[in-house]
């Protein structure tokens, strides 16, 4: 049983990754209804970013908030300078911009900072807390970010006037440019916030997977999971979509099928949910007008 | 969109009678094709090998992505099925090694199909994510514990290069490129069979319109699950190719990268173009040891950048930016 549920919270602190950047995927897909296959790249490069702010002798929260900001900027130059002008054209060609894109960070990341794995400070305290023995810190400190990441970002999309205008243009661009919204800018947000969240996935993962350019690849599996599980166009659902992967994923890879074939669970999940309910469980279901 | 297919169907016709400057094209590149090796050292030959294989493979990724307008950043997965029937056939079976080609093909046709199946319901993005989950878990997938007695794990198979039949005065590399491009010619004559008529213009139709292809009576669902089959048919036997040609599987060679790579010959060498396909896989072969020299940190930078690059500019790809510069020399000389 103390197996079972020391599997149970470390998958939680693994969910809280996926959910975040869960979230940072619902965000661009519900302004633009794409899916950025970069993200994870996105991702993974704030985390090399924060590592250097680090080793320069920034402490790890000035660094972390620093990051942040990097991330955030860079979200809305990648959104202004390559995504825009492709508004209107194909799903493909705008797929293989993502793809484009994943393929430069992950280059430029090894390219700047080397291919040899990283060890990545954790800032919580290395004890259980409490002296429990199911989760360690560095676990209930991710699933405590997470958490405060989404009530943030739900006050700042509820009560702001800037979240407001945001939600609007992704609703209704049209109506919205005519009430004066600068529906431009608010994507460019988006992808600015989907950035920074991204960020915070990375430098929550990264103590536990260890820092190198390929550690976000299976990572952004699972959060495509828990993103199409919850529903895509759903930030609650995707965040809920990602804890249950998290545990799914830990308990079936620990009892059922082992560790080497974990990421087939997400091919499965995926799959499956696209079959089954593609609409995933508290999504929207799409309806098209012939 | 109307008007797309209306050009697509008039381009698709006038593929459909080659015209005696198309015949002489294609018979002098064969010539060249055929003259090349004995040329060239083996090292290159070798090289132009690969081009031909991914020009296999891709004309299969742009039967499902080009002309059905299906996304696939998964082919990989199947360009590993195709090398790993032909490794495992020659390996534990003493399969010769011509003979891999049909069983790499089939089980890739059976597996692409059933595939294909739940991707019916699955539309453009949703697609393209179905099929990056597939690549990502590739790997894995291959170094299960399972089949490890077959597939060899981690380590992967070490095939034997065949040496060439009849006591034909050729070195391996040479003959492997003649059994290559064989395979290739006879792949391409086949797919153009495929695509010039009826069958390729149900398939355009699909992509451009779907609703408007069913109230012509074609039945979308068969046509695209077996596109899919048919496309995971083509790429398995450039993977059953490429493992004979390479003498090496492991599950490492099949990520997402190679996935990745295809699409991205795909797109750069021109969607919907059987030409393209040609174009494709010499980018896919070249362009990286380009980008490698242009910048030895950082190759995949550069291919990164010359893909966004290429959507911006040249969004009908290499074939589309020959055949525009072709049509205006004609109209030049025609004056």
């Amino acid at each position: 049983m103390e197996a079972f549920w020391h599997q149970v919270f470390s998958g939680l602190a693994a969910g809280g990754v996926y959910a975040s950047l869960a979230l940072a995927l619902v965000m661009i897909y519900q302004a633009t209804h794409l899916v950025n296959f970069a993200q994870g790249e996105m991702a993974m490069f704030s985390t090399y970013i924060a590592w250097a702010l680090i080793q320069a002798g920034l402490p790890y929260w000035a660094a972390f908030f620093l990051t942040l900001g990097i991330a955030f900027a860079g979200g809305i130059v990648i959104e202004r300078v390559v995504i825009r002008p492709l508004a209107g054209s194909s799903v493909l060609a705008v797929v293989i911009v993502f793809i484009g894109l994943l393929v430069i960070f992950n280059a430029m990341a090894g390219w700047i900072f080397s291919y040899i794995v990283k060890t990545f400070p954790s800032p919580f305290p290395a004890a259980a807390p409490f002296g429990n023995k199911y989760i360690g810190s560095h676990e209930l400190g991710v699933i405590a970010v997470t958490l405060i990441v989404l009530v943030l970002l739900y006050l700042f999309f509820r009560h702001t006037k800037l979240g407001l205008a945001m939600r609007a243009a992704a609703e209704n661009p049209v109506s919205s440019r005519l009430v004066g919204i600068r529906v431009g800018w608010m994507l460019a947000l988006g992808w600015g916030l989907a950035a920074a969240v991204g960020a915070v996935a990375g430098m929550m993962v990264a103590p536990i997977v260890f820092l190198d350019p390929n550690m976000m690849s299976g990572i952004l599996l699972y959060a495509f999971a828990g993103a199409l599980l919850g529903g895509i166009d759903n930030p609650a659902g995707a965040v809920f979509g990602g804890f249950a992967v998290g545990v799914l994923e830990n308990l079936i890879g620990a009892f059922v099928i082992g560790n080497e074939l974990k990421l087939s669970v997400a091919l499965a999940l995926i799959v499956g949910v696209l079959v089954v309910r593609p609409q995933g469980l508290f999504g929207q279901r799409l309806v098209t007008r012939v | 969109m109307h008007d797309s297919t209306l050009k697509r169907a008039v381009t698709l016709s006038g593929a459909q009678r080659p015209g005696k400057e198309r015949m002489l094209l294609i018979a002098a590149v064969l010539l060249v094709a055929c003259v090349l090796p004995l040329l060239l050292p083996n090292y290159r030959i070798f090289q132009l090998t690969l081009a031909m294989i991914y020009a296999v493979a891709l004309l299969g990724l742009n039967m499902l992505t080009g002309y059905n307008g299906q996304i696939s950043l998964g082919h990989g997965a199947f360009y590993a099925i195709g090398a790993y029937v032909a490794a495992i056939l020659m390996d534990k079976f003493d399969v010769p090694y011509w003979a891999t080609l049909p069983a790499a093909g089939l089980v890739c046709l059976v597996v692409g199909f059933l595939f294909g199946l739940p991707a019916l319901r699955l539309e453009g993005l949703y697609l393209a994510l179905a099929t990056f989950a597939l690549a990502v878990a590739t790997p894995q997938l291959l170094k299960y514990k399972l089949i490890d007695d077959w597939t060899g794990g981690v380590q992967g198979i070490v095939i034997i290069k065949p040496d060439a039949p009849f006591d034909l005065p050729l070195n391996p590399d040479q003959w492997l490129y003649y059994f290559t491009l064989a395979v290739t010619v006879v792949m391409f004559v086949l797919g153009w069979n495929l695509l010039r008529g009826r069958i390729g213009r149900a398939l355009v139709a699909i992509r451009d319109h779907p609703i408007a292809a069913e109230t012509m009576g074609i039945n979308a669902a068969l046509y695209k699950s077996l596109t899919f089959g048919v496309s995971a048919m083509y790429t398995g036997i450039a993977g059953a190719l490429g493992a004979i040609v390479v003498q090496f599987v492991a599950p490492d060679s099949f990520t997402v990268f190679l996935s990745i790579s295809l699409l991205v010959g795909v797109v750069v060498g021109g969607l919907a173009s059987i030409w393209g396909a040609v174009f494709g896989g010499l980018f896919t072969q070249f362009i990286p040891n380009v980008a490698d020299s242009i910048s030895k940190a950082a190759p995949w930078a550069i291919y990164g950048v010359v893909l966004i690059a290429c959507m911006y500019l040249m969004p009908d790809g290499i074939a589309g930016g020959v055949r525009r510069l072709w049509l205006r020399l004609r109209s030049r000389t025609n004056r």
